[in-house]
This record gives C-alpha cells, sequence and structure tokens, in this order.
C-alpha cells in the first residue's frame, strides 16, 4: 500500500461505485421471493456497523499506531448510550446517535491521556483491562436500575416512516449505510490534510514528528477521542438494529474481532475497513456452516468445532495476504499494470 | 561579519548531565545570522547533545540558549519550528510509510494551521492550505533534486535520496536557523561534493543560517565561515577555519598527545 492513497486518482470514482452497490442491494428485496431476505438485510447491518467499529480502530492502530483492544468498551458505551437515552428519555433512536458520538469521544479522550504514557505491548495491556473491565461495570448493582444489569435493555425497533416502503430491516440498513458513508468521508478528509498527515507522521517517527511542530499529546488524545467517538456510533447502532444491549455482548471477544476485522481488511486502509466489517460476519457465520458441511459429507461422528475452522481459515488468509484483502488487491493491481506496460514493451 | 552584529543563535554556558556523566559542560558560542557554522569533534564530543538541547529534545542541567534574542528553554518542543529553528537527524528520522511529497508536506506543519474540525468538513479554507502547502513543498522537492521521486514512499529510497527529503522537509518550515546531524554520513565523495553546494544555495537562495555537526573534516573546513570544536563536552577552540585548524588544542583532540 502507497500512503498516498487519498490524492490517487480514481479514488473518488471507486468509492462512488462502491457505495451506490451497497446501496442497490436493499432494492433486491422488491423484486426476490426468498423469504430469509430480512435476515440478509440484518447481516448486512452487521456487516456495516462491524465497518465501522473497525475505521474507528484504523484511525487509531492503522494511522497513528496506537494499539488498543478495548475498543469493545466503547462500543459498549455508545450502545448503552443510545439504550438509555431511548429507554429512559424516551428520545428517538436518530437523536441518540451524536450522543453517543460525543460520550464516546470523551471517554477515549480521557483514556488518551493515561495511553500517552504507554506505548507498544504496555498499552494493549491497558487497553486489555478496558474490554474486561466493561461488562462486569455494566451488571454493577448500583447502576442496574439504568443498564438492566445481567438481563440488558430491550429496545423496541424503529419503524421505517411510512412513505418509503421499505421493511424494518431494509430501513435499518440504509441507516447503517448512511452512518458508515458520512463517517467514512469524515475520515477520508481527516487523513489526507494536514491532520492526517500529522496523524500518520507520528506513526512513523514520534521524535521527528514533534521537530516538525506536530503536538504529540494532542495529536494522540484526540485521535484516541476520535477512534472512541466512531466506535461508539457503531455500537449505538448495534443497539438500534438489535433493539438489545447485554453486558455479555461486549466481551473482549468483541475487541478481538474488531482487532482481525482490521487485520485481515487491511492495516491503515479505509476500503480494508468495509473488508473486515463484512469478513467479520461471514467467517464467523461460515464457519459454523462448513462445520455443519464436514460432518454430514463425512459422515463424522463429532462436529468440528466451528472456532478451530475459524482459526485456519484465519491463518491461512494470513499466510496468502500478508497485508489483508486490500493490501492483497493492490499488490494485484500494481502486478497487474506492471504487466501490462511489460507487454506493451 | 559585523564585530557587533547581534548574534542570532547565542548558546550561553550550557551543562548537561546524564546522572554522572558530563555530557556538556559550560559551552558558550554565538552564530550570526548568514553564517554558515560548523560544529566539530571528536566521537561522544557531546555534538549531537548540544543539537537536542538547541530542538529541546533534552534540558540542560545549566546555562542558556537564546534564539534572537528570546530564551529557547522556555519554548516546548513542537513550538521549536514556529520560532524559526529546523533541524536534520544523524540516522535520518523520516516517515517511511509517507511519500516523499507527503514527508515535506509535514515539514509545513508549523506554518499552517487547519484543525481536526476543518480538516474532517474539507472546508473551502483547507482546500487552500492543501494547495499551498503542496506548491511549496513541491518547489522544495525541486530544489533539492527530488522531482523523480515525489511520490515515492519513504521507505525504499536510497540514503543519499533520504538525506535529501529530510533537509527538504527542514526548510519547508522556512527555518531561520537549520541544524544539519551529519549531513555527510553515509554519503561517497561525489554526492558530498553535491551536499556542499546545496548548503551553499540553501544559505544563499532561502537566506537560512546554518549550523551543522559533522566528521567531513574536508567539507566543515570548505563550506563553514566559523567553526567550534568540542571535546569531551567542553569547547576547546572557536574561530574562522583556518584559525581552528592551526590550534595546538585542536591538533590533539583529533590527533592525540605525542607520548
Amino acid at each position: 500500500m502507497t500512503a498516498n492513497w487519498a490524492n490517487k486518482r480514481g479514488v473518488g470514482a471507486g468509492a462512488l461505485l462502491a457505495w451506490a452497490g451497497l446501496a442497490l442491494l436493499p432494492l433486491i428485496g422488491f423484486i426476490t421471493e426468498n423469504t430469509s431476505f430480512d435476515y440478509y438485510m440484518y447481516m448486512g447491518q452487521s456487516m456495516l456497523i462491524y465497518a465501522i467499529a473497525v475505521l474507528g480502530l484504523n484511525l487509531l492502530i492503522g494511522f497513528n499506531g496506537q494499539i488498543s483492544l478495548g475498543h469493545s468498551a466503547f462500543f459498549a458505551l455508545g450502545a448503552y448510550t443510545t439504550a438509555i437515552l431511548m429507554n429512559f428519555g424516551g428520545w428517538p433512536y436518530w437523536a441518540t446517535l451524536p450522543v453517543a458520538a460525543v460520550v464516546c469521544f470523551l471517554a477515549g479522550l480521557a483514556f488518551g491521556f493515561p495511553a500517552l504514557k504507554l506505548e507498544g505491548h504496555y498499552l494493549a495491556l491497558a487497553t486489555f483491562t478496558l474490554a474486561i473491565a466493561m461488562p462486569q461495570l455494566l451488571k454493577y448493582k448500583a447502576i442496574a436500575g439504568w443498564t438492566g444489569g445481567v438481563g440488558g435493555v430491550l429496545l423496541d425497533k424503529p419503524d421505517p416512516p411510512e412513505w418509503t416502503g421499505l421493511s424494518a430491516d431494509q430501513f435499518l440498513y440504509y441507516l447503517c449505510l448512511f452512518c458508515a458513508m458520512v463517517l467514512f468521508w469524515l475520515v477520508f478528509n481527516l487523513l489526507r490534510g494536514r491532520s492526517g498527515r500529522a496523524i500518520m507522521a507520528i506513526r512513523d517517527h514520534t521524535m521527528a514528528a514533534s521537530t516538525m511542530g506536530i503536538d504529540i499529546a494532542r495529536y494522540k488524545t484526540v485521535a484516541f477521542g476520535i477512534s472512541a467517538g466512531i466506535t461508539g456510533i457503531a455500537g449505538a447502532l448495534s443497539a438500534i438494529t438489535v433493539a438489545y444491549v447485554a453486558p455479555d455482548s461486549f466481551t473482549l471477544q468483541l475487541s478481538i474481532s474488531f482487532l482481525v476485522g482490521l487485520v485481515v481488511g487491511g492495516i491503515a486502509s479505509l476500503p480494508g475497513c468495509l473488508i473486515g466489517g463484512a469478513f467479520i460476519v461471514l467467517v464467523q457465520n461460515s464457519a459454523q456452516s462448513i462445520s455443519d458441511w464436514m460432518k454430514g459429507t463425512f459422515a463424522l461422528r463429532y462436529d468440528v468445532p466451528a472456532w478451530a475452522i475459524y482459526g485456519v481459515l484465519l491463518l491461512a488468509l494470513m499466510y496468502v495476504l500478508p497485508d489483508g484483502i486490500a493490501g492483497g488487491c493492490a499488490r494485484i493491481r500494481a502486478w497487474w499494470t506492471t504487466r501490462g506496460r511489460r507487454e506493451a514493451q | 561579519m559585523a564585530e557587533n552584529a547581534t548574534p542570532l543563535l547565542s548558546v550561553r554556558g550550557v551543562t548537561l548531565r546524564f546522572g554522572g556523566v558530563v555530557a556538556l559542560d559550560n559551552v558558550s558560542f554565538d552564530v550570526m545570522p548568514g553564517q554558515i557554522a560548523g560544529l566539530i569533534g571528536p566521537n561522544g564530543a557531546g555534538k549531537t547533545t548540544l543539537f537536542n538541547c538547541l530542538s529541546r529534545l533534552y534540558q540542560p542541567s545549566a546555562g542558556e540558549i537564546t534564539f534572537e534574542g528570546q530564551s529557547v528553554l522556555a519554548v516546548p518542543r513542537h513550538k521549536i519550528p514556529m520560532i524559526g529553528i529546523g533541524r536534520t537527524f544523524q540516522n535520518v528520522a523520516l516517515f517511511d510509510r509517507l511519500t516523499v511529497l507527503e514527508n515535506v508536506m509535514v515539514g509545513r506543519h508549523s506554518r499552517t494551521s487547519a484543525g481536526f474540525v476543518e480538516n474532517a468538513l474539507r472546508l473551502p479554507s483547507v482546500g487552500r492550505e492543501e494547495a499551498a502547502v503542496r506548491v511549496k513543498a513541491l518547489e522544495l522537492i525541486e530544489f533539492m533534486n527530488l522531482t523523480a521521486f515525489t511520490d515515492r514512499v519513504a521507505a525504499g529510497l536510497p540514503f543519499p535520496i533520504r538525506k535529501r527529503v529530510e533537509l527538504a522537509r527542514a526548510l519547508a518550515a522556512e527555518p531561520k536557523l537549520l541544524l544539519l546531524d551529519e549531513p555527510a554520513a553515509g554519503l561517497n565523495h561525489d554526492e558530498v561534493h553535491t551536499l556542499e553546494g546545496q548548503i551553499r544555495r540553501v544559505r544563499d537562495v532561502q537566506g537560512v543560517t546554518v549550523l551543522l555537526v559533522e566528521h567531513h573534516m574536508s567539507l566543515v573546513m570548505s563550506v563553514s565561515d566559523k567553526v567550534v570544536v568540542v571535546n569531551f563536552g567542553r569547547k576547546i577552540a572557536d574561530g574562522r577555519p583556518d584559525e581552528v585548524r592551526q590550534n595546538p588544542d585542536v591538533i590533539r583532540a583529533y590527533l592525540g598527545t605525542a607520548a
């Protein structure tokens, strides 16, 4: 991956095409007879939500070089902010999104300060504690009146406006898509300008960045805040689309899923975030189907553990595409163009 | 250089201890505006340590450094380029995953102001500022003969090219004083010759005062208006290259004392 992706010709057209394709998908619902179409739409929502969460994490890890294993905590914070506002405040779902973003931004900013003193493995450990503490905190008795304790909070799925003629899941897909487009656009802008260069300069050489006049503390804490804010919006969307929040949905495993999506999609790649989001949903589902298929085809007595299949898939993928799917695509493209040039000579 | 002109940079009694080790011991010297000054001394003499004090990476235990009459030690590290001091590093500290153009554009950080919100929304003011930064960066890339490498990622570039990128990046902030830490290290004979021309052009064309740490004696002696010699953290000589070359203390520091 070259770093000047943002200024490459064709980036705008490619992005437009991809988003247009994603926007057309729900329309299949009007022509298909498939009864599980709404379920596919639900999967699409999950993919977009994971893509947003990975986008937040990528800004921090891929572009700023700060690692976090604690993003499940910010995801949870966003989800609960929405759940509590909708449940107790009677807020409309859409109005809770900016609040979730602000709450998580502030939480990320606050965590960014101690993170300044920590690097690499130490930061990984510190954020790890966030991830393991969050489900326990959400179950804490004193706040159970708000969070619903172990049982969590049930919400009402928002109804789509009458005039759209969309089903609830088609509508929520569009909601997720709209949020994803706005957030990807904002991050894209951020990264191609002065702030983005500063964020990446810190990743590549912190000391040199500071002698260029970059205020390291400010940029690192704000990057942490923005990253947490974006992941918080993903959490809020997940609360809205699932219509339910519970502490045990936001464990360390969720953080690891984000990390897997990030690495598989491509570190420091924006299209990679979308790919990573899709990967998280598809591969976790398909590992189960592969397990079922193996049991049936080979007449096995016992199930092949789905997580073992997931692990093998992941290993194989990392072996074939060490810089993620987006990185692999870029390499194939580079190979293709140089091949064309060689033949022309 | 007029004798009574005010110095651009004034180092007074700078001392720095690391535990029991005295890295710099009461070092004082001046650099006049428009000078090319060389800072030389055997390995471990404290040259880079002094540079690191000037760019606020280290805090001296005692002494004062003033730049245009203003105390440098009162300025936080990231504001140093704003007051007009730029530098390069001995080991070439580029942003490896950014392109040459982006590296030089980062060098312009201190002269620009667009914040997170303006950037995220890509306000018209950001577009204008970005365009100006790009023009300036491309100018410097051309000035340093790097045009062919503009869109190449810094990581894979040959060492001499990397050094030139670093110089272009430092110039992007339009410094009044440029600190060069061993610019000739790792360069071959021809490249050192080119570098000499570039350093002169930086002073003559860009109007930048230069302070360089260097081991390459013939380069220092031919390019410098003034040479400061340090050994074991102490200044042992200060003057015109031909004066310094004759100084018995300097000869002893470099060649050792006769038994």
